[in-house]
């Protein structure tokens, strides 16, 4: 039997406030244990939330960015259960009025055709704090730094069928945060992680299967593997005879296989309620219009800007603005007027590659905008040849200054004095009468052996258009 | 001798310097020590901190930096956070809670100079009407010791009465100021909802506490509650409202003040010398020259069924952070994280507290929600209109404060539901977010009768002004328990 | 409405609450009767009347987004009943 996949997402992202969304603690990473977690965010008897407005702007923002519709009267409502992660044995969250409601997102397909995800909602609600395992005397020791970070939890469709479109769908929405300024998507960080929806169903039938819940993905690599894991799980079941069990199952990467958690399962009568320590969120359309000033420039709108007026390929142009800093990075290298498509080769080219041999982001990129657009004019104006660049770039990579004098110091200047190339061309047929026979008595591929013998002899650093033109006038 | 003294001639003393704060703090320490080991009203005394407080006001006020609270002894009902000081709630759970903070009331009460004498006994997380439920033993009501003092701010009630203390805080979630105020013999008035900051203010069920003086005069709650009201960013229901000064409205005449009462008060339930007694005070009121009109309040008696949902579903949730994980009672030795659980809050809470908690449990949980929650919540809606309705006819509201007197310690603590119909008066108003008062009005076989006196959002000026010219008028507010004079 | 010993028990459960065998009739008993005192809301009809969460018709203050605390850990961790290394401690959560 033909099967189809049925996906949704609920992506976590942290908001990047400075104060978390209902105290004025810190949401720094990485301090030590329960230094950043004060008295509300611990519980204690008779502390009180209120609400961080950045947290509120930040989720705006996201609805706008994702054309969703703006709840201007939203609730927050408690998630009731006892977990010692959650100090209050209660989630502060929304449940019936979120503050993003319905929108869309597009997503590039591998075929290059584009598909529409559709946006269930996004609601606010705070982070849980962090379970250690490490024994601590047979027990586990509570952090609870993380508590009480603003998290948005992004809920799609069901509209993804298949893992890559979970991927791409994901990667969209990580680029999107980032753009928008709201989360720094820092995923070894977990500050962007997601719970997968995942079910199957014979293709042609209407109703979805019974789904599972794949929780807490902090990896793009670890959400394909998980959902093609799970998939093949389903169809195992079903094609068995069984019958798939709606429940929660955690990824294991070390042993590659999604299983149960039961014990999360049992009692999952939530309880939500109206939070009555806090008031229903309320603001008007001047408040949207505000935020819709604040708007960057959204990646869909780049690419196409990309495309039109800078003559690049779609598939280039998607390239470069599937994050904010590659786009960013671009964009300061052309404002330095040098030509965009020698730019856009170059940065998807060498650039990307070096930083993936490196693993290192743009971000972390040892030649800067600026160093690079320099190298990039002495390509332009033919004081290199787009050969060479690769070893002054190699040198500018290994900090041994800016193009002109890594050109300098290596002596990398192309050769572009006529009577010098000439000086070459003559020596190299004069050792190659052999060649210089064949070639006139109608061999035309040899002409490719004396360009290369020239190249050669000058080290690389002749011109090469016009190596090429003075070879054809000697040669005839 | 000075116990004998309001809290407003106590401050015109020290003012005066005919008395100094710490020759007050020990009389009343001293009243404490001889008289408490016979009603149980305070869990917690501070005497050192309090002397040495004394001597810090004292100093103030030469220094000439007194206000008209600076020096004056003081109690807190033990709910509210007090940093260094034990605060347990009357709860077996924070037996050994030693606040880190102070709640924003401690704190503006003490920035307004009194000095904090100890902390006072209450029902086990202010659930109850007859301090029964205290893990720190029952509370007695000084005109009989035998009679219970009303609930949950029992501990207040019962020592102000006994003027063991000049004044104390309450929280009133459904009649936990007015009630034992009632029963005690003392006056106690419940601000607006949002009026008083609930930050470090344990809670029961948020959407109706709220803080509020007790002491033995309008004139003394007025000036605490000056001291006690503001907006504070801690607290996000706290309102962003001035503080009118509540003393400067106290003269006013009450010429022409329109009393509402609504029927729904005076019928079936409420007994008869209570009744007579109420009666007799709105007498009063006429002769001063109010004018007295009939209302009615037809969905009162939904208040106490709906109060019984939104409030134990609050505190279901509420009282979920006691797990023994980061403070308060922890079990010995918990096999699993479910014991844990299980057995802390299992020991640590007391038999009511448990019950409302599975009262409000049961009512949020799947299946229910709709049944129970959203219907309260929507006859809450009811219960607000009618009073909005009756106050575009009437200035305040006026009734009993409770069906009847202090009933004897043990006659009903096997009886919730009965327990529960004695707040029947003063549940609505807090279901409303309105604000309340209990005010002595007389004696019924030799125990109190308080007269509740109900006023709009916002109004306590009023409700004040009226209780004072009462209190000009009579001197039931003036009368002390033979064996505590 | 009446709740029975299994009622009881899951309620007890979802509250995390120990409840002791020989007292589980008497919750019963009791439980149930407050939900008979509750049931007088169902005489009522109220359709179309908006759910009243909060006493005042008021929105949300917001807050700037500063960062006000400082680490007080040590003041915090003094009334926790089990800490090491600066971690609170409970049973081992298995998942």
């Amino acid at each position: 039997m033909e099967w189809e996949t049925v996906i949704g997402l609920e992506i976590h992202t942290q908001l990047r406030t400075k104060s978390k969304i209902f105290s004025s603690a810190s949401t720094a990473f990485g301090a030590e244990p329960n230094t950043q977690a004060c008295a509300v965010d611990l519980g204690l008897p008779g502390v009180l939330p209120v609400v961080n407005a950045e947290a509120i702007r930040m989720a705006t923002k996201f609805g706008l960015a994702t054309g969703s519709a703006i709840c201007k009267h939203s609730v927050f409502a408690r998630k009731n259960y006892f977990y010692p992660d959650s100090p209050k044995g209660y989630q502060i969250s929304q449940m019936e009025l979120p503050i993003v409601g319905e929108g869309a997102i597009d997503i590039e397909l591998e075929d290059g055709t584009k598909k529409t995800i559709g946006i269930t909602r996004a609601h606010l609600e705070e982070d849980a704090g962090k379970s250690l395992h490490e024994d601590y005397q047979g027990m586990t020791g509570i952090d609870l730094n993380r508590a009480g970070t603003p998290l948005l939890e992004i809920v799609s469709e069901p509209d993804m069928r298949s893992a890559k479109e979970a991927v791409a769908y994901m990667k969209k929405i990580h680029s999107l945060v980032q753009y928008i300024e709201i989360s720094d998507g820092n995923m070894a960080e977990s500050s962007f992680r997601c719970d997968a929806n995942v079910s199957v169903r014979p293709k042609g039938q209407k109703e979805y299967g019974t789904r599972a819940e794949l929780k807490n993905i902090n990896s793009f690599r670890f959400v394909e593997r998980a959902i093609n894991l799970e998939i093949e799980r389903q169809i195992d079941v079903i094609e068995d005879g069984g019958k798939v069990v709606q429940e929660t199952r955690l990824y294991d990467a070390d042993k590659h296989e999604t299983r149960s958690m039961r014990s999360k399962e049992e009692a999952n009568d939530y309880r939500y309620f109206p939070d009555p320590d806090l008031l229903p969120v309320v603001f008007d359309d001047a408040y949207i219009e505000e935020i819709r000033k604040t708007l960057p420039e959204l990646p869909d709108e780049k690419t196409a800007r990309f495309v039109s007026d800078l003559g690049l390929s779609e598939y280039d142009a998607g390239i470069l603005t599937a994050s904010r800093e590659l786009a960013d990075f671009f964009e300061a290298v052309i404002g330095q007027s040098v030509d965009a498509k020698l730019t856009a080769n170059w940065i998807i080219g060498d650039v990307s590659a070096r930083l993936n041999k490196e693993d290192l982001t743009i971000a972390e990129c040892p030649v800067s905008s600026k160093l690079l657009a320099g190298m990039l004019k002495r390509i332009e104006d033919n004081t290199i040849s787009g050969k060479i660049a690769k070893d002054v770039f190699n040198g500018m990579w290994n900090g041994e200054g800016d193009a002109d004098t890594v050109i300098d110091k290596k002596g990398l200047k192309q050769i572009t004095d006529d009577s010098a190339i000439e000086a070459i061309i003559d020596e190299v047929i004069a050792n190659s009468p052999d060649q210089l026979e064949q070639y006139r008595s109608g061999k035309d591929k040899l002409f490719g052996y004396f360009v290369g013998q020239v190249m050669k002899a000058s080290q690389g650093k002749a011109n090469p258009a016009q190596v090429n033109q003075m070879l054809k006038d000697k040669l005839s | 001798m000075y116990h004998t003294k309001t809290l407003s001639e106590l401050s015109t003393m020290l003012e005066a310097g005919e008395v100094t704060s710490v020759q007050l703090t020990e009389h009343f320490l001293q009243r404490i020590k001889e008289y408490d080991s016979q009603l149980n009203s305070f869990i917690t005394v501070t005497a050192e901190q309090a002397l040495s407080a004394a001597a810090e006001a004292d100093k103030k006020r030469k220094a000439g930096n007194a206000g008209p609270l600076t020096g004056i002894p003081f109690a807190h009902k033990d709910i509210f956070c007090t940093k260094g000081v034990k605060t347990t709630c009357g709860s077996k759970m924070l037996h050994n809670f030693e606040s880190p903070y102070d709640a924003t009331v401690v704190e503006k009460l003490q920035q307004a100079g009194v000095v904090m004498l100890g902390k006072t006994n209450m029902d086990e997380f202010a659930m109850g009407s007859s301090n029964e439920t205290s893990f720190y033993g029952n509370v007695k009501n000084p005109w009989d010791t035998k009679a219970v003092p009303g609930g949950s701010s029992g501990g207040s009630a019962s020592s102000v009465a006994a003027r063991l203390t000049p004044a104390s805080t309450g929280t009133d979630t459904g009649g936990s100021i007015r009630q034992p105020a009632s029963l005690c013999g003392i006056t106690g008035l419940k601000p607006t909802y949002g009026r008083v900051s609930r930050y470090g203010m344990i809670a029961f069920a948020s959407s109706l506490d709220q803080a509020g003086p007790m002491a033995q005069s309008a004139e003394d709650c007025a000036l605490l509650l000056n001291a006690m009201s503001g907006f504070d960013p801690k607290d996000s229901t706290s309102l962003e409202k001035d503080v009118p000064d509540y003393t400067a409205d106290l003269n006013n005449p009450l010429d022409g003040l329109r009393i509402g009462l609504p029927k729904e008060y005076f019928g079936e339930g409420l007994s008869t010398g209570t009744n007579e007694i109420v009666q007799k005070a709105i007498e009063e009121y006429k002769s001063m020259g109010a004018e007295i009109i009939d209302i009615s309040l037809p969905n009162t008696h939904l208040a106490v069924p709906v109060y019984y949902v939104v409030a134990p579903a609050e505190c279901s949730s509420n009282l979920s952070r006691f797990d023994g994980v980061r403070f308060g009672h922890r079990c010995e030795n918990p096999k699993d994280l479910e014991d844990l659980y299980k057995r802390s809050r299992g020991e640590g809470f007391g038999e009511e507290v448990k019950r409302r908690i599975m009262i409000g449990t049961y009512a949020l949980s799947a299946g229910y929600y709709d049944a129970y929650y959203i219907k309260a919540q929507q006859l809450r809606r009811m219960i607000s209109d009618d009073f909005t309705k009756a106050f575009e006819k009437v200035d305040v509201i006026m009734g009993p404060s409770s069906p009847e007197t202090a009933f004897n310690i043990g006659e009903k603590s096997n009886d919730p539901i009965s327990m529960y119909l004695s707040d029947i008066y003063t549940i609505a108003v807090n279901l409303a977010g309105l604000p309340g008062m209990s005010v002595p009005a007389g004696f019924s076989e030799n125990m109190p009768v308080g007269l509740q006196i109900i006023a709009n959002h916002f109004d306590e000026s009023r409700l004040l002004n009226a209780a004072h010219q009462y209190q000009q008028k009579t001197d039931w507010h003036k009368q002390i328990p033979e064996q505590f004079k | 409405m009446s709740l029975g010993p299994d009622d009881v028990k899951s309620i007890a459960h979802l509250a995390r609450l120990e409840i002791d065998e020989k007292n589980i009739e008497e919750y019963a008993n009791s439980l149930s009767s407050i939900l008979d005192l509750v049931e007088e809301m169902n005489a009522v009809d109220t359709a179309g009347i908006k759910p009243m969460a909060h006493p005042m018709n008021v929105s949300q203050r917001l807050r700037a987004d500063e960062v006000l605390e400082v680490n007080q850990r040590e003041i915090f961790q003094k009334i926790a009943p089990k800490v090491k290394d600066g971690l609170y401690l409970v049973p081992q959560v298995i998942e």
